[in-house]
């Protein structure tokens, strides 16, 4: 077993936990096991963009710190979010020495950071680690026939110095679920924006994007939208519209799991799609 | 907006200018008004000014801007900052308008719209959207 340090982040705790159990699952069934940091705190979900906020880089920061606490130069994020707020801050550091002394110094009560842990995100481990192969090899319970739109969202490809991909042009999340024997439904909306907090104040902005994501995923073929980032898993299904389609949503690790025979702990719409589509699925059901 | 803008030496060299540039991190007199930013923006059929626009008036050192809907609409999703053919990174001047507003003491969001919204959201919506 690999032992792969792993940040949750507080989705993987709450609303996504499925997408915790069955990334978990899935990964032991590639040889990975995920340790999940000791004492680590949340992440702050969105990166701030303002030069004199110095303060917001504390919570990321004391995060690569447990890393490094355990020895470790690498930590995995299942959260989109979580990944670009810890790569970011990763980076920013990294860069300026005197900003990391002052975040250093703030922190009197941990260890000095001293630069160097990489932030991984699943789809790039899946890629550089595991690889596309090697992954393709595992699978038991391929997922053919079944027709996936890869929805990215924003920070897993945005900005570009820490994207997982091409910001405009990715290719892993389609080259992963081809992998797991899927169709990958092309669409124009995959790295386009759901309203990400708007959500809160402004519900009605989410709606209008999440009916143009959904109906752009059905138009091109999609029977399912497959999604890292929890806060477009909640827009996706809170702020759907009630007409036009429904396309049920689910997350990477719960299709990885699947695939790969773990426990996959699908949303019920989703298992029951991918139940009546698959012949692997429906050859098991006759058994 | 309606009676134009006034251009001057003082304004370009308004405090204003300066200080939405160095929150920012952004040049910006780089910006030659091609309208990417706007054309690919999701958010401006919520906004009063597009992106450029806004942009300009703060070259121009119009301070009403801050008044303008457009950094409100932001979702900080950052498919301007990697399209810009200048380079500059036109959310962070959003982040800038919306700092500046908020730190003068402007609220922008109702403590209440917050029912039945996962921590991820909550968390997001307060750091981008309150002092």
């Amino acid at each position: 077993m690999k032992r792969i340090p792993y940040f949750p982040g507080c989705a993987m705790k709450d609303q996504a936990r499925d997408y915790e159990r069955a990334a978990q699952a899935a990964l032991a069934a590639l040889g990975c096991e995920l340790v999940e940091l000791p004492r680590w705190n949340c992440c702050g979900t969105v990166y701030s963009l303002a030069n004199d906020d110095l303060m917001r880089h504390v919570g990321p920061v004391r995060n690569l710190i447990r890393v490094q606490d355990m020895g470790e130069d690498r930590v995995l994020t299942l959260c989109a979010m979580c990944y670009g707020t810890l790569r970011r801050s990763a980076r920013f550091v990294a860069a300026d020495p005197e900003r990391l002394s002052r975040i250093n110094a703030f922190m009197s009560d941990e260890h000095d950071y001293r630069g160097g842990v990489e932030v991984l995100h699943l789809l790039g481990l899946l890629r550089d680690v595991v690889g596309y192969e090697n992954l393709a090899s595992k699978v038991v319970r391929p997922l053919t026939g079944v027709r996936a739109a890869p929805y990215y969202g924003c920070t897993l490809v945005r900005p570009r110095e820490v994207g997982v991909d091409n910001p405009d042009q990715p290719e892993v999340f389609e080259r992963v679920l081809s992998a797991l024997g899927a169709e990958v439904a092309e669409f124009p909306y995959k790295v386009e924006c759901c309203g990400a907090y708007l959500t809160v104040g402004a519900p009605a902005i989410v709606a209008g994007r999440v009916r143009d994501i959904v109906a752009s995923a059905a138009a091109n073929g999609a029977d399912l939208i497959v999604t890292s980032c929890p806060l477009c898993q909640f827009n996706l299904e809170a702020r759907r519209p009630g007409i036009g389609p429904r396309l049920p949503v689910a997350y990477l690790g719960q299709l990885l799991a699947w695939a790969l025979g773990a426990d996959a702990c699908l949303p019920p719409e989703a298992e029951a799609l991918i139940q009546g589509t698959t012949p692997a699925a429906a050859g098991a059901q006759q058994r | 907006m309606a009676d134009g803008l006034r251009l001057s030496r003082e304004a370009l060299a308004a405090p204003f200018v300066g200080k939405v540039e160095e929150l920012s991190g952004q040049n910006l007199s780089a910006c030659y008004q091609c309208g990417k930013c706007a054309a690919g923006c999701l958010f401006t059929e919520h906004m009063d000014a597009l992106p450029n626009q806004v942009l300009r008036r703060v070259q121009l050192g119009d301070e009403s801007v801050l008044a303008a809907s457009a950094p409100w609409a932001c979702a900080s999703c950052l498919a301007c900052a990697v399209r810009c053919p200048k380079g500059v990174d036109v959310a962070r001047v959003m982040e800038a308008l919306r700092l500046l507003a908020l730190r003068r003491g402007l609220p922008h969001l109702d403590p209440r719209a917050t029912a039945g919204v996962p921590q991820i959201a909550l968390v997001g919506a307060y750091r981008k959207l309150t002092p």
